[in-house]
């Protein structure tokens, strides 16, 4: 069931566009945000409240990189992986960081599900290579030793 | 120092000028004056008399873009503008800067190009990542509300303009003007056939026009300092100026705004200071991770629209991801090609089937299981991936650093097949 405030943000949305489907990605990611993860059954909420199809709002879902239709941890880290930060050595990185948190690669959630690793595009901010986000902020000129200290600040 | 019109009012401590600002720094005069004495075609008529291209990569004449959208009684009612804001062409940094600086500049540059195409709305695209940006324009938008640029009756003009901020849920074909059409109407960002163009039926049908933010931030200056004045900034064949960037193992990354047709030297040496110690440039992507290599020797082209496309490859985006000599370019292009693989829309099928074929190509030369025919493969497959055989443009975009690799660094790629490991993998990475 959706939550009143969901609906509120939903309908809001909704209010914004010629036709209901033009709101689907935004309706995905208010779900996402109250509940971390868009699960199949966020997706029948939002098909019943929306009048959209389940399956054309998970083809949608699945399309776009940061709808997450699994679950994460509490704290999303999106590693760059192309080709600035390749260069300036995020392979390194990844290792490192990896080591960090204890999980095998991107796409795992750290025991604890304090984290979840995952890559991501080009984050714009090569001058600084090689850069990680941690939820909404941006960590750039990182070194291999300074990985404890950005993640300590994430409980 | 030259002029720098896009970059000149950044506040040293990086925080966006504000709207009192703006204002005070002359910001808004020039949409005002369009609205008071210009009629929209004469807006679009400075604009295409400037000689402004766009800056989003393809480069093209940005007035005559505009001129192409119905005008007059006879016109749709709703049209649209659209701010491209989703920066994700790796190794692009430029936006950033522009809309975390000064969101005011890109606004009024929407307002203007709305006025000239006569939109109801505009919209400004912008990818999830750039928080600080969404945040900077979010308010910007509502100080322009408030100040009466936007909303009914703009300056007591009589044309009325609503400017949303769209954040996107990720995905490099969103870039794609058609792509982008797609994802605002909710749908996968798949490209659109193309007649109709977007200018005559866009977002909903409606007449559309898609501008990148770097193009749309020159328009302001365009329309309050004259056209003749924005062809004097450049020595080149083109106008304006340019954004460019340098990233890789230079001594100073950074972004400097110079008069468009900088060459390569003066960007890496000058601007970025050379090379990191002990390291030569082996090769240089001009614009952005779609562009074709130049090489060492070609580091004098000036960096215009037609003297990179006479030097082999296109300006793309202006900012320079810089090839060292103690890095891999068989690594470097299985990097950029995975990425074209992995954002292939997957709507047509030499691009979802053949990019990440040539990705595992790559992949194998690099682990040191590449295979005598690899190389040939790999060109006949430029050629399957080329301009003509995809919907888009993502898949020639990508074969260009994968086909001048395969030229500049043959002897590289032939070694790692040879040899049967990575010349360069036990050193440093």
């Amino acid at each position: 069931m959706l939550s009143p405030d969901e609906i509120r943000d939903i309908d809001e949305a909704l209010a914004r566009v010629p036709r209901p489907e033009g709101a689907s990605i935004e309706v995905l990611q208010i779900v996402q945000r109250h509940r971390g993860w868009v699960s199949d059954e966020a997706l029948r909420d939002v098909a019943e409240h929306t009048g959209l199809s389940v399956h054309e709002l998970d083809g949608v879902a699945t399309f776009y990189n940061l709808i997450y239709r699994k679950p994460v941890g509490r704290h999303v880290i999106h590693q760059c992986d192309s080709v600035s930060c390749w260069i300036m050595g995020c392979e390194r990185l990844h290792a490192a960081l990896c080591e960090c948190l204890g999980v095998g690669g991107f796409g795992e959630t750290t025991d604890d599900g304090r984290f979840t690793l995952l890559p991501i595009q080009c984050l714009g901010t090569c001058d600084h290579a090689p850069a990680l986000m941690v939820d909404e902020d941006l960590h750039r000129d990182l070194s291999l030793d300074g990985m404890d200290e950005i993640l300590e600040g994430y409980e | 120092m030259s002029e720098r019109p896009l970059t000149g009012r950044l506040r040293p401590d990086g925080e966006a000028v504000g709207l009192a600002a703006y204002e005070e720094a002359g910001g808004y005069r020039a949409l005002a004056r369009a609205l008071r004495e210009l009629s929209p075609e004469e807006v679009t008529e400075e604009v295409t008399r400037s000689g402004l291209r766009g800056r989003g990569g393809a480069g093209f004449p940005t007035g005559t873009k505009w001129s192409f959208v119905p005008m007059g009684e006879d016109a749709p009612r709703h049209k649209v503008l659209i701010a491209n804001a989703d920066e994700m062409e790796p190794g692009t940094f430029k936006d950033r800067l522009l809309l975390e600086g000064d969101p005011h500049q890109l606004l009024e540059g929407m307002m203007l190009a709305a006025y000239a195409i006569q939109a109801d709305t505009a919209t400004i695209f912008l990818r999830w990542e750039y928080r600080v940006a969404a945040r900077r324009l979010e308010r910007a938008i509502a100080e322009a509300r408030e100040g009466g640029y936007l909303g009914r009756d703009v300056l007591g003009s009589g044309w009325s303009l609503e400017l949303h901020l769209h954040v996107s849920a990720g995905r490099y074909m969103c870039g794609e003007e058609t792509g982008l059409l797609n994802a605002l109407e909710g749908k996968r960002a798949t490209p659109r056939a193309k007649p109709p163009y977007p200018q005559i039926s866009g977002l909903w049908g409606r007449p559309t026009i898609v501008q990148n933010v770097e193009t749309l931030c020159n328009v302001p200056h365009i329309l309050a300092r004259g056209a003749g004045w924005y062809r004097g900034l450049s020595a080149s064949e083109d106008a304006g100026t340019k954004l460019y960037g340098v990233s890789g193992k230079v001594r100073r990354p950074g972004l400097w705004e110079l008069p468009i047709g900088a060459t390569g030297r003066e960007i890496v040496e000058e601007r970025a200071g050379g090379m990191c110690d002990g390291l030569a440039l082996k090769g240089f992507l001009p614009g952005g991770a779609s562009t074709d290599f130049l090489t060492a020797e070609q580091l004098d082209v000036p960096l215009d629209f037609g003297s990179c496309e006479r030097a082999g490859s296109r300006l793309g985006t202006g900012t320079l991801i810089v090839l060292d000599d103690g890095t891999c370019p068989v690594g470097m292009v299985h990097n950029l090609e995975r990425f074209f693989a992995q954002e292939s829309c997957g709507w047509c099928t030499p691009c979802r089937e053949g990019l990440p074929w040539v990705a595992r190509i790559l992949g194998a030369i690099e682990r040191g299981e590449g295979r005598e025919g690899d190389l040939d493969l790999l060109e006949s497959h430029c050629g399957y991936l080329g301009p003509g055989n995809t919907f888009c443009a993502l898949a020639p975009g990508a074969v260009e650093p994968l086909q001048s690799a395969l030229k500049h660094f043959r002897e590289d790629f032939e070694r790692h097949i040879e040899s049967g490991r990575c010349p360069w993998r036990e050193e440093s990475r």
